[in-house]
Parts: structure tokens; C-alpha cells; sequence
């Protein structure tokens, strides 16, 4: 079980948190300019790293979605902070 | 070559100490070059290194393992072998390999313990039956075993169920193939090695693969913790890390690592004879020869490359568990582990060349890498030696996550396999 | 008789074993009392079904594994040094029969030179293993499930925090919490052992007074100390699980997040290894000083004391003042076991080639810390080799290890004696799988040296004690046979738990509705009273039907009464998303495939809503109360989703500040009048809404009051009827519901499940997201391609409406099916046939089937393959081998002009 912290709320439980996608991910629009690459590229393409990671959750009990920063191996959680007033 | 195992082979070494016995495998250093190299020393990519000397005669060939052969998915997954799948690419990828697995104890002379034991996937509303005939009968279409039971069909196959009123889940029915089963999973490693290795491959391990050989633009080999190896052709067969070796290929894959985590009970004498899953639940189990209860369940919910179980999913899965046997709340867990999977978009795996010429992928298989280890082996072998898809890994060329032909097992049959 | 008791106290315990009966005392194990009585074969090992005695005290006990019956309940696979004796106890030894003394597999033992390690790899192989797995498996598994007990869902789960958790309540285990405390931490003390104090109780002089003295200030300084508490498991971010047993009450499971973990874990002695190293009477040296000490049980009267370490010779003096012989064999000086005699117990011992009467031989080959917590905790190991024994390596965050654990012994010296390669004879390294040191040269010759293959080639540490006692001289055997160094061979992960958890106390209470709750309406009591049977819908319980009668026939009944008067139903679950704010038209036209904020206020619009992919994820109907305040409603399944997928565009694409997202769905029910008398009925509610349907027409929205409560009222219709659904808040659906009934009394108005509903609407064509349609369904495949065609703008699956896969010719599509056969009701989950290069494939399938009242026919819904230009084309369906023909129609099969909307 690990502890996740949302922005808002504090640390919880991690079966608290949805994850959401990982950070940087631009939806490329208008649709009728974007090829079946790019467009495929947005929907399923992903660093998925080992190690470091830069992600967006969902910290479901509040609602609020927030970056967070941590390490896909040893579960460290550097940081975790809200998007709000900035790009993701 | 490795010595014939037989009965007579064991009564005459039991004669004299077993100490006539060949190693199952050697262990030998790398050669700067090979036809063909395959990164990653698990089932899939032990079974192309077999497939690779067996159908297609290549056999300068190395398996480069980074730990010890055997040691990831296919030494933690809970053994089910099956082609229970509603799409004629499904049924032709996993039934290709279960018909592979039916003889492939006598053809590697090597005994996998396959055990056709069946399994049953139980429904517990109307809804579901209704899905679970939309199931049975696209199974029966595409030419594979299926069968549609009732409730009392159900019992039958695992009288221990959960039969009362009462249940969360009650019973309405389910969806059986018979030929399902599962196999000792370390013995289809061993197996598809040392039948390798007789063919002369090398399996090289604590080999870790760190980079890529890029020339004009082609992979021609690896870098490793053991120096330079080039080959015309590579494979990649690493589940949960092919993300990790992608990054090093330089390309992204639609593939997201998470840990699936198995438990067993202690041992007890035989009390079910077939592999149960509940859709409810979504917790499986089986018992081993050995008497222990191999149960798992759903996906932890953080992408992670830890191998590590967690306690949340840990408790799904048991209390899952209890729901649908309620006496096996008298036994203990006596061991857990995990594994990482490979994630993929429409929960189908990805063989096919990558991005990058010269590398070919065998990857995504999510939870359904053990099933398959014959198909994907054979099947990575022809792409490697070809150069072009067999008809039955066309469907699942990475192109399709372009193209947007997924081949979506949850969105078909409204099951996640 | 070879062990007696020296101390008798005790209130006298009456038990059986294998059908024997026997006296035990009060204070008990199960082993203590087995030793107590002579008990010499206590088991037979799992592969060659050899005799065994008891080798332990505590959770390293690798042999006496038994099957308890206690108060009419059978619970198998206890492990008899760690269960307390109670009276009436029926104790029977497991993987023998009759008994553990008289086995008849014991001629199994004869076979052995044809057994190895991993012989069924090399066998088997003709004709197939099927044919011998039977028998293989009633052979194999320890004890014997008892089917009848199920035992409850009663154990809880307590979550706790605390600065500082130590494991085990040894000297050093007590001496840290005391300390702790002192420093004015919280602390919590587990221990597994029936009491606080470790080997303090049977090693040191006055233990248990000082022990007491010890728990007494940690008490005092609000420390908490739990016995007969396992820390069995250590996972992310240092949470740790403890298995606590408490006597009459259920075990409980803990969950302890502590600020600091120390680990005072202790260490466990390690069996020698020599021929028949494992005949009943051979045990640890350590275990019989603690039957003899915390028992009073004297384990043999002639005992040989082999041991190549400090810790243990002095043991022989203490049981010699107990009254025993014992002759020393000190392996320190070069001695050697070479010989045990006897098959079900020691008859002599043959040491440094002197034969010597015995009873009982004790051995211990040094200690090996505790170390499995700390390596659950990612922690790494080196070998130490003045105590010969891996120790903790390198710091874990949050952990640290004291103690004997972390392999800080007082006055501790060893020689190490190690396995050797070259073994002639028998020598057990684990006991409880029958792997001999034998094994460990056939692995290492067939190249399985990884420690991991020798352990799943031989099964070396795999029983239940989890090599506990033999994986140390496992991997020292390995070393020696492939001349490498203990550190270089490694040792195998270590994987929790620490030692076997009941499956009750990882489940907790989480069993029965409590594992995954339905959602309950606010009228259920009501619906109940009613004579409504229930089912399950999307996680909701609602009515299915009403009526004790035929499932079918009251089902038809309701549907035909609903389509000539007017039906009571409750829709409450259907989605109640509020979505409010300067952007709220914006992003519900981004949700949807329809635009929606075109509508003029008071309107209704059905449409749907797509997945990135363009999938249909749900369809619903969209109210627009005012420009800046909508109502998206979706179906009851899909209600968690629609309120994420909008919370997160809202977050991501608009403005957070000028638009909002509130779900109301449970705070509000629905109660709908259909059929032709549903205004007559919505009327005699006296809403203080006008009616007319020039002032609300269908998919017309209206707010008025009742009982004092605000009304909303929708004219909305999954009947294909004129329809109203009127929510009103949760606490005042039963007035409405009283009301709604009373004023259908005379208009002969009928209650309405599920089932009923289904069928209404599939006359109309009306799909069920997900039922209908399934994971790959786009909105042209119900020929709705309007806005893929026309609209401008973004929304969600916008692109993936033109993908290669999209564009597809041979794409599923929606259409009703009438029967052409002649048969009843076409299966659901059928399949049209079709062919690809011929070979038979499936063209399609039936979604939904039912035998229509109001039609007197058999009406069903499918996707077809190409099925929108195929109408009127007759098709074959195979379900279940049998084949069935039918012809694709129009999915609306009643009322095709709507007309019935305003009847």
C-alpha cells in the first residue's frame, strides 16, 4: 500500500488515486489535421519508464487531478503538486 | 546432445547415483556474432530460439538473458493455458499455441506437466449468460472447444462452490473449455532450453542487454554487460521491460508495466480438479499437482516495474477467493509474489518488426504470456527468419494501433483476458 | 519411553493423535505435549514418506504438520509447535495412512534411488501425463480439506500509525522499545510468541521476571506491546501486516504504518547435515532447551549434543541437571556425525566412528538471522563470516535490524560445518520436500546453479516452513559442490509472508455485499413490500418484476399492462450529472457526439457519448435547464465514468473556475409514468406544471413542486410511449411514491421492473449501451452519422471517427431481426454466420431477444455485419450447433411513427 499526496487533501492511500496518463501529453487538434500517426501516437504511445516518472493522478475522493513525481521501481514519491494556473 | 529422458533413463541412473546425467543447458560465453540473438531468456523467447533451429535450421543463435533463464514472467505466472477468446485472431493465436502445448512434452522430451483439466468461467446474472453464449458460440464458429453449462454444470466441475442464496455472486452458469488447462511453468522454460541448447544455441546468461548496434539506420546487434554481440536479425521477448529496451532502440511502445501478483495456500490433498474463474470477482484458482491453491486476480493500479505485491489487491483477490469457496478460508497463504506485465491498449499482444529495421517485437502479452510461449515462439521464428508476419501474427502488427484495427477481447466478449 | 516430563504442572488435557489418546497440560503445544507423551513419528515427509519427529519449537518446524479437529471444526495443515493444546482436541498426522507410525507409503522410501529431484521432468512422458496426474496428485498436498467448514467473514482488520514498530520481543526487541518509548515515542511491540521475552525465557536466569519488568515499563511508558502478533509481511513505503491470534476471539490483521521499523527478529538454528539427519529424534538443540525450559519436557534420556558452536554446547550441562545422559559431540574439534541408527527413532548415533546409545540427538550447525522482513523491505545481505550466516548489508530507509537479527550474538563462536560435495549417504538439507544434499549435486550437474533453479528444480525451501532451517546449508551445499563462496551463490528472494497467514485474515471482513456493495434504492423497502423480486443492474439492486408468479409471465404481464394503461417505474439510478457554469454548454457539447447547447432551455437531446477512440461509451439524455446549467443524464452503470471523464476535461481543457461538475444521482429519485394514461396519472400529482404539451412537449423539461420539495419533471421515453420521469430529492421519493400509486389505482396503473422496461424498449429499436452494442460500436454503425459527417468543432472520439478501422466496409451494424423460421425467440449471444476465404466466421451476433406482447411475435436486436445496407436480406444464426433464419428489418419493430409518443 502506498501513500500517494494529493495537493488538496494530504497523504492517503493509494487505492484512493487513479492513475491518469503521463504528464505532457498535448491532445492534438483540430481532428481533421491530425494524421493516424500523431493521433495514434496520443492515444497509445507512452515512455512508460523504469525509474523516474513524471505522471498525472486523480485523487478520486476530491475529484482533483495533480502531477506527481516518482520513481516506478522503488515506489519513492518525490513530489506531488496542482496543476492549477499551469500547463501540465 | 543432451541425453534421452526416459523412464528406463531414470530406473538405469537410479542405479548408479544419477551421476550420468548432462547438463540441461550450457552455459557458454558469447560469440562476437550470430545469425540471430533474442534478448530475453524467458518462455516466448526461448521457444523462438527452438523454433528458430527446429523449423527454420538457424541454429547461430543466442538467447542473452539478464538474470537467470526462466526467471521472469515465466517463472511467476499461475500456468493457465487456454484459447477461450471471442475473435478468429484470438482463437487462431491461442489455440495454435494450445495445440502446440499438446504435444510438446513428447516433442521436447521434457515432461511440462501439461494438465487439460478445463476451465470454467462462471456467469452470475442473465446478462452474463447471454454474453457467455455470445462467448461459446463465436468459440464453437472459430473452431475450438467451448461449451455452455448451467449452474448444475457449473457444480459439477467444482462442487466446492459457493451454493448459497445468499452469495454476492450467486451462480447462473458459465463458459467451459475442456481442453484448458494449466502446465508446470518452469519445466516449459527448462524444456524449450534444453531442446535449444541440443540444437546448439547458445543460452547466455546474466547478460544484460544495455544498447543497440544502429547501422544505417538497421539494428545489427547489441551491447551488453558481456561486450558486443551483432546478429542479422534480433527478436525482443522482455514482457514488462520492452518498454525499457524500446527506450533504448530509441522508440516508444503502447505498453504500460504494472505488477500482477499470484499467491499459494499450503498444500492440501486433492479438492478441485479444474481451473475457476469468476467474473465477479475476477479472481482465478487452480490447484497445483503439488496440493496448493494457485489463486490471482486483477492488475495492482500503479504502473510499476517493482515485482512486489501490495496489500490492496492482495485482499481483492482473497476475499474474491472466500466468495466463491468459502472453505478455503481454513487454509493459509504461504507464499506471494508478483510479476510485471506488459500492458497493452486492447489487451493483445504486439509481434511484429519494430520501428527500427532488424528488431522484431514480441511483447504485450499482458497477462497472457505463458499461454502463448509456443505460438509466440514459432511465430517471432518465421517473422526473424522471413522477414515477413505468419497469417496468424498479421492481426497483431503494431500497426493496428494506427490503423485502429484493435483486436479488443474486453470489447468483443466484454471480458478482459 | 525416551522424552518425559520433568515438571509437572498444568491442569491435565485429554487429546488424541492418529486415533491414540493422550494427556497433555495445560500450556501446551501440540508439540510439547506429543514429546511430553513419547510421541516419536509425528509425520511422514512429503516425497518419500519417511518417519519424522518433531525438529523445532516454533514456526521453523518443518515435519509435524497436523490436521485439528476441535469442537466439531476441522482446520488442516496446523503446524503442531505453534498451537496450543486444548482439551478434546483430535490431532491427526497429515500425507499418511493409516497413521504417521504405520504408513503404508512408507515402502515409498525403498524407491527413492529412482526419485530424484525432479524426476517427473524426465518421465511420465508415455502416454501422457494425464494419465498419471490423478494419482501423482492424491499422493501429494499435507492435510485434508474439511468441506464443511466455511469458516465466517469475522475477522477485522485494525490500521494503526506509530512512530517506531519493533518485531520481536527478545532482549533486544524489548530493550529498543523501552528505550522508545522513553524518548517519548508512540510504539507498538509484536511478537509472535505466545509470550513477550524470546529466548530470555528459556535462556536466561530469572527471564521471565525480568521480561515482565520489561513489558511492565514499556507499558507504563504507553508503549503497546501485542503477543502472538506475526509481522508477516513488509510492503510499500514501510507499511507492515501483522497477523495477531487471540485465543476465543477471530485473529485479527494489522496494518501498521510506523514512522520507524526495527527489526529484533532474532535468529534461528540451523540443522547439521549428515546421513539420516532427519530420523524422529533428531531435533535442534535449541528447541529442546526450550521444551525442557518453557514445557518442563525433557525431550530423550540419551542424548548425543552434536554442534559446532558456543551457543549450544552449553545446552548439554542444562539437560544433564534435568537428568538426562548426554555426551557431547563437539564438531568444533574436528567430530563427526557419521551414523544414525534406527528408522522411526535414534537407537544409536555413531560419532567420530564411536558407536553410542542414544535416544535423542541434538544438533545445531550455528544460528542464521531472521533476516526475511528486512529483505521484504528491498534490503540486501552480506555474508558474515565470523558467524557464518548472512546479515543485514546495506541501511534501509525506515528500517533497521538489532540484535541476533542483525547477527550480534553475545560470546558467539563457530566453525562452520558445511554440506560437502561427494555425499555417498543420505543427508537431508529440507525436510518437509525430501531434499537430500544428493539433490543439490544432480542440480548443479545438470547445470541448475542459480539458486533460483536450484530451489524450483529441487523444491529446496518451497514447503511450508519456507526454509526456514534449510536454506542456508542449501546454497552453502551448492557452494561447495560448484566451488564458488557462499556470497557469490546468493541467496533466493524472500516473499511474505513471513510464515503462513490464514486466508481469513487477509480477506478481513471484506466478504459478501461488504466485497463489493450494491447500490440500494431509496424506495427499496417500498419496491419490497410491493412483492418486487431483485436483481443486480449496473451495480444498482432494482425490481426486476413484481409478483410471485412465473418470471416470464409476469414480465409479459407488466409490459402488456404498460402499453395499455400506464406503468410505475423507478429509474432513480439513471445519471443525474449537474453541470453548471459560464462554460457548462461548452463542455457538454465537447462530451458529446450531438452538440448539445443549441437546444433552448427547457429542452431534452439524446445522444451519445464516445471514447477517445470513438467507441459509443454511453448514450443519455442531455437537459438544458439554463444556458449555464445543464443536466447530463447516462445510464446507471456508466454514472462513476461520465462524472470522471467530464471532471477531468473540465480540469484539463476549461476553464476550473467557470464551469462545475455535481453528481446528484443519489440524491435524487425518479419515479416515471409511461403508457397512455401516464398525463392523467403525472396530473392527479398536481406539480404545479403545466402539462399541455404545447407547453411540455416530448423531450420537454419543466420544474415544479411536491410536498414542499422542488419537482423535476422530463418527458422522456424508453417505452415509446408518452413518458414522464419525476425526480424529486431522495428523502421524499416515498411521499411521490405513495402519491404516484394512489393516483394509479383508478387508472388500473401497473409497477414495472427492469425486465419489463427491456423489453418495451427493445420493440422500439432503444439500444442498451453495452449490451446493444459492444467495445468497437461508432455512432454510424446505428446509422448516425450526421455530426461525424457535419460538425464542426471538437468532442471527444472526434478523430478516431476516421481511422482505416472506422472507414471499414465490413463494419457491425445495428438492425432489428424477425424471425423467418418459424421458431420461437431467437437466443441472445446467436451468431449470424458468415465466411472469409471460405472459411465459416461469425457475421454478427443477437443482442438482445425477446417474445414481444405487443407484437405477438418474437422481435430481436443484432449486429450485423454491413446489416444497414443488408435489409430485408434473409440470415442464418448458429447458436449452440443449431442453426436458426431470420431477417434483418428496421430495429424499431413498434410504432414506427412515434405516434404513441403523444397518444
Amino acid at each position: 500500500m502506498q501513500l500517494f499526496s494529493c495537493p488538496f487533501c494530504g497523504p492517503r492511500d493509494e487505492t484512493e488515486f487513479l492513475f491518469a496518463a503521463e504528464a505532457g501529453k498535448t491532445r492534438p487538434e483540430p481532428a481533421a489535421d491530425v494524421s493516424a500517426e500523431r493521433w495514434s501516437e496520443y492515444l497509445y504511445l507512452g515512455g512508460n519508464p523504469r525509474g523516474a516518472t513524471r505522471e498525472i493522478w486523480q485523487h478520486l475522493t476530491c475529484g482533483e487531478f495533480f502531477a506527481m513525481e516518482r520513481d516506478t521501481v522503488t515506489h519513492v514519491v518525490s513530489v506531488s503538486h496542482s496543476l492549477r494556473g499551469e500547463e501540465a | 546432445m543432451a541425453k534421452r529422458y526416459s523412464a528406463f533413463g531414470l530406473f538405469r541412473e537410479g542405479l548408479r547415483g544419477h551421476s550420468g546425467w548432462q547438463p540441461a543447458w550450457r552455459s557458454p560465453s558469447p560469440k562476437p556474432r550470430y545469425d540471430a540473438i533474442i534478448i530475453g531468456g524467458g518462455g516466448q523467447g526461448l521457444a523462438t530460439a527452438y523454433y528458430l533451429a527446429k523449423n527454420h535450421g538457424m541454429t547461430n543463435v543466442a538467447v542473452l538473458e539478464k538474470s537467470w533463464l526462466g526467471g521472469g514472467n515465466t517463472g511467476r505466472n499461475t500456468t493457465t493455458i487456454r484459447s477461450n477468446y471471442f475473435y478468429p485472431e484470438s482463437v487462431a493465436l491461442y489455440d495454435f499455441a494450445l495445440k502446440l502445448y499438446e504435444g510438446l512434452s513428447r516433442e521436447l522430451n521434457y515432461n511440462i506437466m501439461l494438465s487439460q483439466r478445463g476451465v470454467v468461467t462462471v456467469s452470475h446474472s442473465d446478462a452474463e449468460m447471454e454474453m457467455a453464449a455470445r462467448l461459446v458460440n463465436a468459440m464453437q464458429i472459430n473452431g475450438t472447444d467451448a461449451e455452455l453449462l448451467d449452474r448444475d454444470g457449473v457444480l459439477a466441475k467444482a462442487p466446492l462452490l459457493n451454493r448459497t442464496d445468499q452469495a454476492r455472486y450467486p451462480i447462473f452458469g458459465g463458459t467451459w473449455q475442456g481442453r484448458a488447462g494449466v502446465a508446470r511453468h518452469d519445466a516449459v522454460a527448462w524444456g524449450y532450453a534444453r531442446a535449444a541448447d541440443g540444437f546448439g544455441v547458445d543460452i547466455i546468461q546474466n547478460c544484460e542487454v544495455t544498447g543497440f548496434l544502429i547501422e544505417s539506420g538497421r539494428c545489427v546487434g547489441v551491447e551488453t554487460s558481456l561486450g558486443e554481440i551483432r546478429a542479422d536479425a534480433t527478436g525482443l521477448a522482455v514482457a514488462g521491460h520492452s518498454g525499457v529496451l524500446a527506450a533504448k532502440a530509441g522508440f516508444q511502445l503502447p505498453i504500460r508495466s504494472y505488477s500482477l501478483q499470484a499467491m499459494v495456500s499450503e498444500p492440501v490433498k486433492p479438492c478441485l480438479d479444474t481451473v475457476v474463474l469468476y467474473l465477479g470477482t475476477g479472481t482465478y484458482l487452480f490447484q497445483s499437482d503439488k496440493g496448493e491453491i494457485v489463486v490471482g486476480g486483477g492488475l495492482d493500479r500503479v504502473p510499476s516495474y517493482a515485482q512486489r505485491g501490495n496489500p490492496p489487491m492482495q485482499q481483492t483477490v482473497i476475499s474474491g477467493m472466500l466468495e466463491m469457496f468459502p472453505s478455503f478460508g481454513q487454509l493459509k497463504m504461504l507464499r506471494q509474489w508478483a510479476g510485471i506485465v506488459d500492458v497493452v491498449p486492447d489487451s493483445s499482444p504486439i509481434i511484429g518488426p519494430s520501428p527500427l529495421p532488424g528488431l522484431y517485437l514480441n511483447c504485450g502479452w499482458g497477462t497472457g504470456g505463458f499461454k502463448s510461449i509456443p505460438a509466440g515462439g514459432w511465430l517471432l521464428a518465421h517473422l526473424m527468419v522471413t522477414g515477413e508476419h505468419h497469417e496468424i501474427s498479421r492481426p497483431f502488427d503494431l500497426d493496428r494501433f494506427v490503423t485502429g484495427r484493435l483486436v479488443d477481447e474486453a470489447a468483443g466478449s466484454g471480458i478482459a483476458h | 519411553m525416551t522424552a518425559r516430563r520433568v515438571t509437572d504442572s498444568g491442569r491435565p488435557l485429554a487429546f488424541s493423535f492418529d486415533g491414540r489418546p493422550y494427556e497433555g497440560r495445560e500450556g501446551d503445544t501440540i508439540a510439547s505435549a506429543l514429546l511430553a507423551n513419547g510421541v516419536r513419528v509425528v509425520g511422514r515427509s512429503f516425497k518419500y514418506h519417511r518417519p519424522r519427529g518433531i525438529y523445532g519449537a516454533w514456526t521453523e518446524e518443518p515435519n509435524a504438520i497436523v490436521d485439528v479437529t476441535f469442537d466439531g471444526t476441522t482446520t488442516p495443515n496446523l503446524r503442531a509447535t505453534t498451537e496450543l493444546l486444548k482439551a478434546g482436541m483430535d490431532v491427526r498426522s497429515v500425507n499418511a495412512k493409516p497413521t504417521a507410525d504405520a504408513d503404508r507409503l512408507g515402502l515409498l522410501d525403498r524407491l527413492s534411488p529412482f526419485l530424484p529431484a525432479g524426476f517427473y521432468y524426465k518421465t511420465f512422458l508415455w502416454p501422457d501425463w494425464h494419465r498419471f496426474e490423478p494419482r501423482i496428485r492424491a499422493m501429494a498436498g499435507l492435510g485434508r480439506l474439511d468441506p464443511s467448514n466455511e469458516p465466517p467473514a469475522e475477522n477485522p482488520m485494525v490500521n494503526a500509525r506509530c512512530d517506531v514498530l519493533v518485531v520481536g520481543a527478545g532482549r533486544s526487541g524489548l530493550a529498543a522499545s523501552a528505550e522508545a518509548a522513553g524518548a517519548g515515542k508512540s510504539v507498538i511491540l509484536v511478537d509472535d510468541q505466545f509470550a513477550p521475552g524470546g529466548s530470555m525465557l528459556y535462556r536466561e536466569v530469572d527471564g521471565d521476571a525480568r521480561v515482565e519488568q520489561a513489558v511492565a515499563d514499556i507499558a507504563r511508558l504507553g508503549g503497546r506491546v501485542l503477543s502472538r502478533t506475526t509481522a508477516y509481511g513488509i510492503y510499500d513505503h514501510n507499511l507492515v501486516c501483522c497477523w495477531e491470534r487471540r485465543g476465543a476471539q477471530p485473529d485479527r490483521q494489522w496494518r501498521v504504518r510506523p514512522g520507524q521499523i526495527v527489526l529484533a527478529t532474532g535468529a534461528i538454528e540451523r540443522p547439521l547435515i549428515f546421513a539420516d539427519n532427519d530420523r524422529p529424534g533428531v531435533m535442534s538443540a535449541d528447541a529442546a532447551l526450550f521444551y525442557l525450559r518453557r514445557h518442563g519436557v525433557l525431550v530423550g534420556n540419551r542424548i548425543v549434543l552434536a554442534a559446532n558452536n558456543s551457543r549450544a554446547i552449553p545446552i548439554a550441562d542444562t539437560l544433564r541437571e534435568a537428568g538426562a545422559h548426554v555426551t557431547v559431540a563437539d564438531l568444533r574439534d574436528g567430530g563427526t556425525v557419521d551414523a544414525v541408527h534406527g528408522a522411526k527413532a535414534v537407537e544409536a548415533v555413531t560419532v567420530s566412528g564411536k558407536r553410542l546409545d542414544a535416544d535423542t540427538l541434538l544438533m545445531s550447525g550455528g544460528y542464521t538471522p531472521t533476516v526475511h522482513l528486512f529483505c521484504q523491505a528491498k534490503g540486501k545481505l552480506r555474508y558474515d563470516e565470523g558467524i557464518a550466516a548472512f546479515v543485514p548489508g546495506n541501511p534501509v530507509e525506515g528500517v533497521s535490524v538489532i540484535g541476533s537479527a542483525a547477527g550480534d550474538f553475545d560470546d558467539y563462536a563457530i566453525s562452520p560445518v558445511w554440506p560437502k560435495a561427494g555425499a555417498k549417504t543420505r543427508q537431508w538439507i529440507d525436510f518437509q520436500n525430501d531434499v537430500t544434499l544428493k539433490d543439490v549435486e544432480l542440480a548443479a550437474r545438470e547445470n541448475f546453479r542459480s539458486v533460483e533453479h536450484l530451489k524450483r528444480y529441487t523444491t529446496l525451501g518451497m514447503a511450508t516452513d519456507q526454509g526456514k532451517t534449510s536454506n542456508m546449508n542449501g546454497l552453502a551445499a551448492m557452494a561447495a559442490i560448484t566451488g564458488r563462496t557462499i556470497e557469490q551463490t546468493g541467496t533466493t528472494t524472500y516473499r511474505p509472508p513471513f510464515t503462513p497467514v490464514p486466508f481469513t485474515v487477509v480477506a478481513g471482513r471484506r466478504r459478501g455485499e461488504l466485497f463489493n456493495p450494491v447500490r440500494r434504492l431509496a424506495l427499496e423497502a417500498e419496491h419490497r413490500a410491493a412483492g418486487a423480486v431483485f436483481r443486480e443492474y449496473g451495480g444498482w439492486l432494482r425490481p426486476a418484476w413484481y409478483g410471485k408468479g412465473d418470471a416470464a409471465d409476469e414480465v409479459r404481464r407488466e409490459a402488456r399492462q404498460a402499453r395499455d394503461t400506464v406503468a410505475i417505474f423507478d429509474g432513480s439510478p439513471l445519471g443525474k450529472i449537474e453541470v453548471f457554469g459560464p462554460q457548462a454548454g461548452e463542455i457538454v457539447d465537447y462530451n458529446s457526439y450531438n452538440t448539445i447547447s443549441t437546444l433552448k432551455p427547457g429542452r431534452i437531446r439524446y445522444g451519445f457519448m464516445l471514447t477517445e477512440s470513438g467507441v459509443i461509451y454511453d448514450d443519455g439524455v442531455t437537459t438544458k435547464l439554463a444556458d449555464d446549467h445543464y443536466v447530463v443524464s447516462c445510464s446507471s452503470g456508466h454514472v462513476a465514468g461520465v462524472v470522471a471523464r467530464l471532471e477531468e476535461w473540465r480540469q484539463d481543457r476549461f476553464d476550473p473556475s467557470q464551469v462545475f461538475v455535481h453528481n446528484l444521482t443519489p440524491h435524487w429519485a425518479t419515479l416515471t409514468a409511461c403508457g397512455p394514461r401516464a398525463k392523467r396519472l403525472v396530473d392527479a400529482l398536481s406539480l404545479g406544471v403545466d402539462l399541455d404539451d404545447a407547453a411540455l412537449p416530448h423531450m420537454g423539461a419543466g420544474t415544479g413542486t411536491f410536498a414542499g420539495c422542488p419537482a423535476r419533471i422530463a418527458r422522456v421515453s424508453f417505452t415509446g410511449d408518452r413518458s414522464y420521469e419525476v425526480s424529486v430529492p431522495a428523502a421524499t421519493a416515498p411521499a411521490l411514491w405513495a402519491a404516484m400509486n394512489e393516483a394509479g389505482r383508478v387508472l388500473d396503473a401497473v409497477l414495472m421492473g427492469s425486465e419489463a422496461l427491456l423489453m418495451l424498449r427493445a420493440e422500439k429499436g432503444y439500444i442498451i449501451a453495452g449490451k446493444d452494442t459492444d467495445g468497437t460500436t461508432m455512432p454510424q454503425d446505428l446509422g448516425l452519422s450526421g455530426p461525424r459527417d457535419k460538425r464542426q468543432g471538437e468532442y471527444v472520439g472526434k478523430r478516431s471517427l476516421f481511422t482505416d478501422n472506422a472507414q471499414r466496409q465490413d463494419r457491425q451494424q445495428f438492425v432489428g431481426l424477425a424471425v423467418s423460421d418459424g421458431g420461437p425467440a431467437l437466443p441472445t449471444g446467436a451468431h449470424a454466420l458468415g465466411s472469409d476465404g471460405g472459411q465459416r466466421r461469425s457475421a454478427g451476433f443477437v443482442t438482445s431477444s425477446y417474445d414481444s406482447p405487443a407484437l405477438g411475435r418474437p422481435i430481436a436486436l443484432a449486429l450485423v455485419q454491413r446489416g444497414l445496407s443488408r435489409m430485408d436480406e434473409e440470415i442464418e444464426l448458429v447458436h449452440l450447433g443449431s442453426v436458426r433464419r431470420a431477417t434483418i428489418t428496421d430495429p424499431c419493430a413498434f410504432d414506427h411513427d412515434g405516434s404513441r409518443l403523444n397518444a
